[in-house]
């Protein structure tokens, strides 16, 4: 039987906060040697913002996971610390007072998602309108007027003064979508159709939604030029369809078609191949000091890692601003000058918990539906910090994504929060004990038609 | 749907595991290549991250370089040097990329990273203040340094003054003209800084940036004949200053057809006393003595004045050297400090110094003593003993003709009021048709050394007529004058 583990769990939150107040704290040091005058405001109203997240969890949702809220504080937390850090150096973007007032936004959206949805079963009803929603969002970006194109990337809608980036929402759409259409379909895909060397391939129409979302993908990539999105809602479609079907060859097909659809991209689309090739020769003077694609953010991003080596300069000490766009995409790397190797282990050390909470909600999931629903979720923040994280570390060719509850954008918070609220509405429904048999209570009258 | 989901949690780890196993090849492995790429700008702003230690003369009294808080988050300390071109060649300069002089040798003090001060760095580590270096207090006298360089820069020639004092070896004066200022060369601004180093590097007659006290050897001409008659007053004990040499007017040399004459062909008797010889600087009786004696007794002699010994005053010393052996007309050529015999002004000065304290030769330094930001003493010199030149009584005779010189000889400009002033001039030929260098050697008080100098004037006989007296011995003159405090 599980027990509810809130005491655990208000503690554990409570010593996330401090980290992140002690982090805030050395930050100010560092940079002029005195505690920024901010820091019991700040600290206090991180405190009362997770405090009122706690509040919220314990009543709606008493069964959920007690590590997936300070968890998800502590990264969100280590962010602020960061954007604040780098807000100092003065460069332009970076505004600490806006992320906090996004991860405030953030918390109101997980409490009302909690609140609000006390039952996430009600989901699978809303399968295709999720589908319909998160193509939408996918696609308005590309509307005249409101669509908004920021550093080479069409992927933001502009409403008065705030841009959104609609499609962080659309993969939390999609992946509802996914996981209803699968749990409807996965008996007709699971059936084999022709066998070819020593893969079973579907038959061909039920191959038509990982075609359809394949052509979306590369859709996406190829319009918005948003290499990052188009990687990771395919991925997390492949590994959805894998965990339906239970079929290799899905996976097998569905990097192929990626590939093969990356490839021709490439060589169709220049900002595909200078990717690659940034990828491939990174260091090269050549590429280094060109003027389209050039890898100087990517190569000064892995400077600010190797300078801060195993320990790292400790906040407030590094030269973030080294590196542009250091609080958003390649907040990663400045964080590893500050912290070094021992503090980004500990970063992704975080994540991977986050992740294995998120399976071990799926694997405790009394249902299909949210079995795929949490798996999919989990998975699609892996993959996130994968290919982000990956990128800026040079381990995969770079596409922009935002690193999760990290990077400054108020559009990735709120939907990340939304995620997280979701996981912890799933992992309450899955922990939450079944209701009791009334054996004791004398015989009970079995009826049988 | 456990099975495959544990499939997928199992990519997940994987990776996980593939970025943690990246980010530790990032910063561990690949850390130190990509922390001194050259594009990364962290070394350079990290030179600029510590409060670097002075630099100072006189025992702090006098401000070589300082470090000055600008404020500003990349660089915020900058050097100063706000003596400027007199001590650049000792002091140096530290530049965005690279560090010379002392600046250089004593980077690791001055920086705080060596080893000595490492529990310092421990302390400014946990209590969080910029790092502070130790600071680098130099033996100069900064007064003499200034004398120094006015008179060798108002000759409007090229040349070095360096002098010791004989009983430590401590260096008092490091001039090389012409001079730089180092100021530029300390901007943290590499754009900056490469164009005014090649600017001065440009200038290749004038060479500003290279330290002649050390750094490049010249024929030493006539003051070598003090090492010849060192070796030829240590071949024999019972030879004194009125030994008789022979001094024809013109020593005709092995092998050759040529014959070696005096200088401007003037007469130095048939026969005369050494004492005479050397103090109107005949040329034939030291190549003869030279000559009879062999090239590796003075060779051995020279070697005793720590010729040809490498030297780090902690400024490498460019190695002073007699020449080859190659028969006996080249050695009575190298007996006068003509041909492939080449010296280091400071090497001369360390003959000078050598002789004045009764032929121990002391091993010449810069630096004084470090002392921590604190003020606390780190490192203190001790006096080294380098080698016996000579013993004490050879080095009592030669001090006595090195005072007729000054006295009766042609070094009477440098000598000073109520002390006893020893020295010898020199006058090196070069090519034929150019100016002579003109030298001078000299130490005072005779009786009880306190400072050895010696003068270096490159191509200074301008005309040809003016000697070493001339032109190099009132500079001598000078320093010895600010040194003694006259």
């Amino acid at each position: 039987m599980t027990a509810k583990r809130r005491g655990a769990q208000l503690a554990m939150l409570a010593f996330a906060v401090v980290v992140v107040m002690c982090a805030y704290a050395s930050a100010g040091l560092g940079i002029d040697g005195a505690v920024p005058a901010g820091m019991l405001t700040y600290g206090l109203g991180l405190g009362a913002l997770m405090l009122a997240a706690y509040l919220v969890l314990a009543k709606w949702a008493p069964w959920a996971d007690p590590l997936i809220l300070p968890l998800v504080t502590l990264v969100n937390g280590l962010g602020l610390v960061m954007i604040y850090r780098i807000e100092q150096t003065g460069q332009g973007g970076a505004s600490a007072t806006t992320q906090l007032m996004w991860t405030a936004l953030g918390v109101v959206m997980f409490s009302a998602t909690l609140i609000v949805l006390k039952d996430h079963r009600a989901l699978q009803r809303l399968t295709y309108t999720a589908g319909f929603a998160g193509l939408a969002l996918l696609l308005l970006p590309l509307l005249p007027f409101i669509g908004k194109e920021i550093n080479g990337a069409r992927i933001w809608v502009g409403i008065g003064p705030f841009s959104i980036q609609p499609s962080e929402f659309a993969k939390i759409a999609l992946v509802v979508f996914f996981a209803g259409y699968l749990v409807a379909k996965r008996d007709v895909l699971a059936l084999a159709g022709r066998r070819l060397l020593f893969i079973d391939l579907p038959r061909a129409r039920d191959l038509g939604p990982v075609l359809i979302t394949w052509a979306v993908s590369l859709g996406v990539l190829v319009m918005q030029k948003d290499l990052g999105s188009s990687l990771l809602l395919f991925g997390a479609f492949i590994a959805m369809l894998y965990i339906a079907t239970q079929r290799t060859s899905w996976v097998l097909i569905g990097a192929l078609l990626f590939i093969g659809g990356a490839v021709l991209a490439g060589q169709v689309f220049s900002h595909v191949e200078a990717r690659f090739d940034g990828w491939l020769n990174a260091s090269s003077q050549e590429m280094y000091y060109r003027d389209f694609g050039s890898t100087f953010q990517l190569m000064q991003g892995l400077f600010a890692i190797g300078s801060g080596g195993i320990l790292g300069t400790g906040l407030g000490q590094g030269y973030p601003r080294e590196i542009p766009l250091s609080f958003s995409d390649f907040i990663f790397s400045a964080t590893g000058e500050e912290l070094g190797l021992t503090g980004l282990m500990a970063l992704l050390m975080v994540y991977a918990l986050i992740v294995q909470r998120g399976l071990r909600t799926a694997f405790a999931a009394r249902d299909p539906f949210s079995k795929l629903l949490a798996g999919g979720l989990s998975f699609i923040l892996a993959w996130q910090v994968f290919i982000i994280v990956g990128g800026v570390t040079r381990l995969i060719p770079l596409t922009g994504l935002v690193t999760p509850f990290m990077s400054a954008g108020g559009s990735a918070l709120l939907a990340n929060w939304m995620l997280i609220a979701l996981l912890v509405r799933m992992s309450d429904a899955a922990r939450k004990p079944p209701p009791q048999a009334i054996q004791d209570e004398g015989l009970t009258q079995v009826m049988q038609r | 749907m456990n099975s495959p989901l544990k499939r997928v949690a199992v990519a997940c780890f994987v990776m996980f595991a593939l970025l943690m196993a990246n980010v530790t090849y990032l910063g561990a492995v690949q850390a130190d290549g990509l922390r001194t790429d050259p594009r990364n700008q962290r070394s350079f702003y990290a030179r600029y991250a510590v409060d670097r230690g002075w630099i100072t003369a006189d025992n702090g009294k006098v401000t070589l370089a300082k470090s000055v808080d600008t404020g500003n988050r990349k660089f915020r300390f900058e050097r100063e040097y706000p003596e400027g071109k007199p001590f650049a060649h000792v002091v140096g300069f530290f530049a965005p990329e690279s560090s010379s002089g002392i600046e250089g040798a004593e980077g690791r003090y001055l920086d705080g990273s060596h080893p000595d001060l490492v529990v310092r760095r421990a302390i400014d580590l946990v209590s969080g203040k910029p790092h502070k270096g130790a600071n680098v207090d130099l033996t100069l006298n900064a007064k003499a340094q200034k004398v120094a360089y006015k008179d060798l820069a108002n000759t409007g020639k090229r040349g070095a003054v360096v002098a010791l004092n004989p009983k430590t070896g401590a260096v008092l004066t490091m001039v090389s003209v012409p001079s730089y200022d180092p100021n530029p060369l300390a901007v943290a601004n590499k754009d900056t800084v490469n164009k005014a180093y090649n600017k001065l590097d440009a200038d290749k007659t004038n060479k500003p940036l290279l330290n002649r006290a050390i750094g490049l050897t010249y024929a030493p001409g006539s003051t070598f004949k003090t090492v010849t008659s060192a070796a030829f007053l240590m071949d024999d004990q019972s030879r004194d200053v009125n030994t008789m040499v022979n001094a024809p007017d013109a020593l005709p040399l092995p092998d050759t057809n040529i014959s070696l004459p005096n200088y401007h062909g003037e007469s130095c008797g048939g026969r005369a006393s050494l004492l005479s010889a050397y103090t109107i600087s005949c040329n034939t009786p030291f190549a003869d003595v030279a000559m009879a004696m062999g090239y590796d007794k003075l060779k051995e002699q020279a070697e005793k004045f720590g010729i040809g010994t490498p030297l780090s005053i902690p400024l490498g010393v460019t190695k002073s050297d007699i020449g080859p052996d190659e028969g006996k007309a080249a050695l009575a050529m190298t007996a006068i400090g003509q041909r492939s015999n080449q010296m280091t002004p400071l090497q001369m000065a360390m003959v000078a110094a050598g002789i004045a304290n009764r032929g121990t030769v002391m091993k010449p330094y810069l630096v004084n003593k470090i002392t921590g930001p604190d003020g606390g003493e780190i490192d203190t010199t001790n006096p080294e003993e380098m080698s016996e030149a000579v013993t004490p009584e050879v080095a009592a005779e030669l001090t006595t003709m090195m005072i007729n010189v000054v006295r009766n000889g042609t070094g009477r400009a440098a000598g000073l009021p109520n002390t006893t002033v020893a020295g010898k001039t020199g006058t090196a030929e070069t090519a034929p048709g150019k100016p002579s260098h003109a030298w001078f050697i000299s130490f005072a008080p005779a009786e009880d050394p306190k400072v050895a100098v010696a003068v270096f004037v490159e191509s200074g006989s301008a005309g040809n007529d003016a000697t070493g007296g001339a032109i190099a011995a009132p500079i001598a003159h000078d320093v010895m004058q600010a040194v003694l405090g006259q």
